[in-house]
């Protein structure tokens, strides 16, 4: 007898236990003893009909109407807003965007609104990419009922902080951020008006990437070019931008709803589609109100970290899971080239925040 | 008469103009522009078998709520929602959550509707509900008969003693009765505030205890004293055993909703505590018939009065609960103790009136110590 029968039969064995009794008063001990052995008898939740496949049950009913909302989790993945190139006279490259903070309501799970504040009428707002060296203009309108601002992480003048005081437009009225493109790297930007915590978790808040020159990158020129959007080497790559997100619905300064890039579980009810032969290559920030920390767990596989993204080799090498705290931000890189196709989950190993809509699969063919 | 008629019209009809134009025109919606509703639900029975999870929900809400999504201990579960709509104000729906649950430990539902609002529901220990086959409604029946029946007949087996007592020691027994019945009130109405607690605000339950008690205390008055009559031996013996009845109706409500939501761990303790808690019970109800000859006919009907009750009641709890429910009936059981202790102190006082005595004796404030001591005593059990 093997080591599973033999525990097995002495489960059974102390179930008949309790059934040895008699008289008129076993009845009613009978029957609490039924409830209490619910559990493994015949009453057993262990399998309710059916569940969700790859779900297990843990999943939002129904879907988020993307065209309401005016942004798809999808699309967002990859949908860089470059700005308006030109060149300077000095010859430098001129990159100009437009931002503008309006009040909206989201639907960040199917069926649950939230009172967001956003930049562009999406959240997170538009993920900004700029070559290291750029002179980057942004024209900047508050349509929101609160003063707002954008503030880069990046290299800039007190001037360009994107503070009360430095470039804090009130409603109605507009600010222009200018400065240089630098350090290269995986960025964000979000308000910094006051109540700070408010303003970030409302959802004003977005990536901000900058591409390395090669040209200043000799020692690391191939690596430089196939982060370089616009090049071939780039094209080989799979990139996708996830934004770790939470929403705190009932305003308890408790996130009813995570997720990257809004959407409770949008990518585990429709996963990310991977081509099997292109290597990956994921911008990930963490703008998280409320916990401390968020993670990213890569199933069935390993991934090169490269912390902000400021270097060019990884500060992180064969890892599978990795945190980071508020407003941490790295680049992520991995292949599935040797894997069979199929359903790769990848989640924030907070179970917690993962059962609670960070949950994501990357379908692989 | 038709001009008395036209009288009342009048200011109705001007009440429903000034209601119909304020409905209509809004004039005070500006103070709440913006603003989303504000949402309540209540969680009025919940209920866990091999499928999952079972929660009988109430809107309080004035503007329709929309359930959007629920939880299960911090995990998005699927559902149903039937009917699958928003609900309206008092509005109830059913959700069905095909969840594992754990026998034996705790677990919190939490619905959250579209305004992102969350209402959590705490189930204290997971075990599957009762389920309606014949088994079931026959093992608690025998739960209601253990708790109702049982003691109360039991009580009445004091009845020979009691003939055997001297006039100020069937004092002391009539005393005891009013200790007892005095006890019973108090923990009626703070068992019908406790549910009323549970039951949506919408519906004022705490309000209706109060109006439920003082009705059926005036109907029984009435009832009672009819035609001139003061209510004394069989017929007092009757009133008692009701307004007990209706007590224990309660009670077996309590101990079957208890039962269904799988905090009755100690269900057979629970059980013995409430029979030694309820004989006294029989004592008060024989106490009025000492000057009488009854048969066992008369006791075992008024064993029936006082103690089938709780039968219902323990089936409606395990089967059927609802907090509201349950609000009505500590709220009638309420009043009816009330009618018993008036008519139960009005028959004292007459016989010590009868005696010279006056409308407080010894015997009489010790009966009333030793019925309020027991019945704190025997509490201590349940």
């Amino acid at each position: 007898m093997g080591l599973i029968e033999r525990l097995l039969s002495r489960r059974r064995f102390l179930g008949a236990g309790l059934a040895v009794s008699g008289g008129a008063g076993a009845l009613l001990l009978a029957r609490s003893e039924a409830a209490a052995q619910a559990g493994h008898g015949h009453d057993a939740p262990a399998a309710p009909a059916a569940p969700h496949p790859h779900s297990g049950g843990n999943r939002t009913k129904g879907a988020v109407d993307a065209a309401r909302n005016g942004f798809d989790p999808h699309s967002m993945l990859t949908d860089w807003d470059t700005g308006k190139v030109s060149e300077l006279p000095d010859g430098r490259r001129l990159r100009e965007f437009e931002i503008v903070a309006i009040d909206r309501e989201i639907e960040i799970a199917p069926g649950i609104f939230f009172p967001a504040w956003t930049y562009n009428g999406r959240v997170p707002g538009p993920a900004l990419r700029a070559t290291e060296g750029d002179v980057v203009r942004i024209r900047f309108f508050n349509g929101g009922a609160h003063p707002h601002t954008l503030h880069f992480h990046g290299i800039h003048s007190a001037r360009m902080d994107g503070i009360p005081g430095a470039g804090e437009a009130f409603p109605g009225e507009e600010f222009i951020y200018e400065f240089t493109a630098q350090p290269f790297g995986c960025h964000l930007y979000h308000c910094h008006s006051f109540p700070l915590r408010r303003h970030l978790h409302k959802g004003l808040y977005g990536a901000f990437v900058i591409d390395p020159d090669p040209e200043r990158h000799p020692e690391h020129r191939e690596a430089a070019r196939s982060r370089l959007l616009g090049t071939p080497e780039n094209a080989a790559w799979q990139e996708l931008v996830m934004v770790m997100n939470g929403f705190d619905t009932n305003f308890d300064e408790e996130n009813e709803v995570y997720a990257v890039n809004s959407i409770a579980f949008a990518y585990h009810d429709k996963p990310i589609h991977i081509a099997r032969e292109r290597p990956v290559r994921i911008y990930l920030v963490n703008l998280t109100e409320f916990d401390p920390i968020n993670s990213f767990h890569l199933h069935a596989n390993f991934f090169d970290y490269f912390d902000h993204g400021t270097t060019l080799t990884p500060t992180l090498k064969t890892v599978d899971t990795v945190m980071q705290c508020q407003a941490q931000r790295g680049i992520l890189e991995f292949t599935f080239k040797d894997h069979e196709p199929g359903s790769y989950m990848f989640h924030a190993h907070q179970t917690e925040f993962a059962e609670l809509g960070w949950m994501s699969r990357f379908e692989v063919a | 008469m038709t001009a008395a008629w036209t009288r009342a019209l009048l200011p109705l009809a001007v009440i429903v103009a000034i209601a119909a134009i304020f409905v209509t025109t809004r004039p005070l919606d500006f103070l709440s522009a913006g603003v989303p509703p504000a949402e309540e639900l209540t969680v009025e029975r919940a209920t866990l078998d091999g499928e999952g999870l079972h929660l009988t929900v109430r809107s309080g809400a004035w503007e329709p709520l929309s359930i959007a999504q629920v939880q299960v201990d911090g995990a998005y579960w699927e559902f149903t929602l039937t009917p699958d709509a928003p609900l309206g104000r008092l509005a109830t729906a059913r959700l069905d959550i095909p969840y594992p649950w754990t026998a034996g430990e705790p677990h919190v539902v939490t619905v959250v509707t579209s305004t992102g609002t969350t209402f959590e529901h705490t189930i204290a220990v997971a075990a599957a509900t009762p389920s309606r086959s014949p088994a079931d409604f026959a093992v608690f029946a025998v739960v209601g008969l253990m708790v109702g029946v049982v003691p109360v007949a039991t009580g009445m087996l004091f009845f020979p003693l009691l003939r055997q007592v001297s006039r100020r020691g069937l004092d002391f027994v009539l005393a005891l009765t009013i200790g007892l019945l005095a006890f019973l009130l108090i923990d009626t109405l703070e068992e019908g505030m406790e549910a009323a607690a549970r039951a949506p605000a919408g519906l004022q339950a705490g309000l209706a205890v109060w109006l439920a008690a003082g009705g059926t205390f005036l109907a029984l008055m009435w009832i009672g004293r009819r035609g001139g009559r003061r209510p004394e031996g069989r017929a007092l013996a009757f009133y008692i055993a009701l307004g007990i009845g209706l007590h224990n109706l309660g009670e077996g409500l309590v101990i079957g909703a208890s039962f269904a939501i799988g905090e009755t761990a100690l269900a057979s303790f629970l059980i013995v505590g409430f029979m030694l808690h309820n004989v006294t019970e029989g004592v008060g109800i024989s106490a009025p018939l000492v000057g009488e000859r009854p048969g066992w006919p008369l006791f075992a009907g008024l064993a029936a009065v006082a103690g089938l009750p709780a039968v219902a009641g323990t089936w409606a709890g395990v089967f059927a609960f609802a907090p509201h429910w349950a609000v009505l009936c500590f709220g009638i059981g309420a009043g009816a103790i009330l009618q018993v202790i008036v008519e139960v102190g009005a028959f004292i006082g007459r016989r010590a009136a009868a005696a010279g005595d006056g409308w407080i004796t010894g015997s009489g404030l010790a009966g009333f110590g030793a019925g309020l001591a027991v019945m704190y005593g025997t509490a201590l059990l349940i």
